[in-house]
């Protein structure tokens, strides 16, 4: 593949996706946690939660971009205590994990959230009066029943993460070789002249990355509720 | 392990205010539907929190609102039967039946699964999962996976509620097996006269919202004016021994020494049964009768008459088998003279004997 596609194309392919796979990755466990307080707990903010988790979604990526830009940046609050550690975003791949990620993040929620929410508490009850402290239950009895909602929200962040062009490229911009991910290269290639086959060529393997992802989530998402026993 | 109540809960249309304790052996938590029955055993489970009172297992306490001790569900040690399985979907038979034991505490006196496995019959069904079982079956891994849980305590929620005639009878069996057979108390909440006759130890009626009876079984049911669904439901057990099966399909047992004929029943001779002989079943005869079709005279003396409401009464007639309960018109009593004191022969047809109203 490295021969059909240019060194640019290539690098811009291999950065999206272990972009898309450490956002997916990172945000996960606090994808399942807050899923789980949206749908298990009430309490005073709900609401304001809800909206906080939502707006990626809702606010143009530009702005999202801006946003980040102007809290991780390196003379943002958050950025500029940050970078005392080493640790920087700005202009850097980690960046553009941590803004895909932000953008990924309603809709791995609302995926496990809704899981969560098919989930009788009916068995969760039961398993508590077994014994099982509220972590234990998650553990044994939640987290095995939303196996196929959680692979479907991760599919979902991955494939969002591998789209994810607005507020990448106003956050971390589009460096080749650094932060250039795919749909920033396509956006780069049509730019210029006769850059018309490589952004076909990148445009492809998008096409064929996100159907594989899409086949492989149904395949997974079978597979489990099989053993799950189909309930 | 005893259990100990005290309970005080407001909500829409209901305020419960119970006290009542728990001896071992089967209570039976009696009443009708939307009496609090259901809300009495959350509390004890901990799924819900009761606005005030006290719970507390021989001197472990579980709930004490004056002091704020609160123990969540999965420290209480209590094996809840639900009134639907719940079992656990993505696990087998056998995953679903150690679940609890995995919490447990390292000491506790665990029955082995073989054991529980063996009483319940469901050896068969360990490597299946919950969707492939039939209803009695789904029930009999319930009752399983609460006891193997090692708990202090027995929860059923009206377990039988769901399953048909058969499965109850089949069930009901096993809560008697657990009864005899395990030292674990169990609360049972129902509304079936049949289960409390046959399970029972102590009966605690509920009555919008509050405990109007609370005693040992027999003596409970023997009342004349302890009639919580009514008096078509009233009705006294009798202790009796199974001595024989006959050729015509009939099962000879004996009580206080007198014989009783029953409709054939599954126990060997030598074991001892609850037979419940239902209060409108029974006749009244001041001669011995003679020439008569029924095939039980249990002869004695009259020991209350409880007048109704309507044109029935209940007299209760004390006999060497045990007090019976008899449902006549108060036009039978007067006619009659009956008073207490006075010999009377209760005369009950075999026929009138259902099954559901034998057990071990």
């Amino acid at each position: 593949m490295s021969d059909w596609l240019g060194p640019q194309e290539w690098m811009a392919v291999q950065l999206s996706l272990r972009v898309a796979f450490w956002a997916t990755l990172v945000t996960l466990p606090p994808g399942l946690f807050i899923a789980h307080v949206l749908a298990r707990h009430d309490f005073p903010g709900k609401q304001i939660l809800n909206g906080i988790v939502h707006l990626p979604l809702i606010l143009p990526p530009v702005v999202t971009g801006y946003v980040l830009l102007l809290t991780f940046g390196t003379r943002g609050p958050v950025g500029g205590f940050l970078q005392e550690f080493g640790i920087v975003f700005a202009f850097r791949w980690t960046g553009a994990v941590l803004a895909a990620g932000i953008m990924a993040f309603p809709l791995m929620v609302r995926a496990i959230r809704l899981s969560i929410e098919a989930v009788d508490p009916r068995l969760e009850q039961a398993a508590s009066t077994l014994g099982a402290s509220r972590l234990w239950v998650f553990l044994t009895v939640t987290l095995p029943l939303i196996l196929p909602g959680v692979i479907a929200g991760a599919i979902l962040a991955f494939a969002k993460a591998m789209g994810e062009f607005g507020a990448t490229i106003t956050f971390v911009s589009n460096i080749p070789g650094q932060t250039q991910t795919l749909p920033s290269a396509i956006y780069a290639f049509l730019q210029v002249p006769g850059g018309e086959d490589a952004a076909l060529r990148l445009v492809a393997v998008s096409v064929v990355v996100a159907m594989g992802a899409l086949i492989l989530s149904e395949v997974l998402a079978r597979r489990v509720q099989k053993r799950v026993g189909g309930a | 392990m005893s259990l100990s109540v005290s309970l005080q809960h407001q909500f829409a249309g209901l305020t419960l205010d119970v006290a009542f304790d728990a001896p071992p052996g089967v209570t039976v938590l009696f009443g009708k539907s939307g009496t609090g029955k259901t809300t009495i055993i959350n509390a004890v489970a901990g799924l819900l929190k009761p606005q005030g009172g006290r719970i507390s297992l021989d001197d472990r306490v579980l709930v004490d609102t004056a002091q704020g001790i609160w123990q969540p569900p999965h420290k209480r040690r209590i094996g809840y039967i639900f009134q639907e399985d719940r079992l656990f979907p993505h696990l087998t038979v056998q995953q679903n039946l150690t679940y609890g034991q995995r919490f447990a505490p390292k000491g506790a006196p665990r029955d082995a699964l073989d054991q529980v496995v063996d009483l319940l019959g469901i050896a068969p069904l360990l490597s299946r999962r919950p969707n492939l079982l039939s209803g009695g079956e789904k029930s009999r891994v319930a009752i399983g996976r609460a006891v193997l849980s090692a708990p202090d305590l027995i929860l059923a929620d009206e377990p039988l509620a769901a399953l048909d005639a058969a499965r109850k009878a089949e069930i009901m069996t096993y809560f008697e097996r657990l009864r005899d057979e395990m030292s674990t108390p169990i609360l049972y909440v129902s509304h079936s006269v049949a289960e409390v006759a046959r399970l029972a130890t102590t009966v605690v009626a509920i009555e919008n919202g509050s405990v109007a009876r609370c005693g040992p079984a027999a003596d409970t049911f023997a009342d004349p004016a302890f009639l919580p669904l009514g008096a078509r439901e009233a009705g006294a057990l009798l202790e009796a021994r199974v001595i024989t099966h006959h050729d015509d399909g009939l099962s000879e047992l004996e009580a206080g020494g007198v014989p009783l004929f029953l409709p054939h029943v599954p126990q060997a001779p030598g074991r001892s049964l609850r037979v419940r002989i239902a209060a409108q079943d029974v006749t009244l005869a001041l001669d011995a009768p003679t020439r008569i079709s029924a095939l039980n005279v249990l002869s004695g003396r009259i020991d209350t008459i409880h007048a109704g409401a309507g044109p029935g009464a209940i007299v209760s007639v004390l006999t060497p088998a045990g007090p019976v309960l008899a449902r006549v018109t108060a036009r039978s009593v007067k006619a009659l003279d009956l008073r207490p004191g006075l010999p009377v022969h209760a005369i009950v047809k075999t026929v009138s004997i259902a099954p559901e109203d034998v057990g071990g």
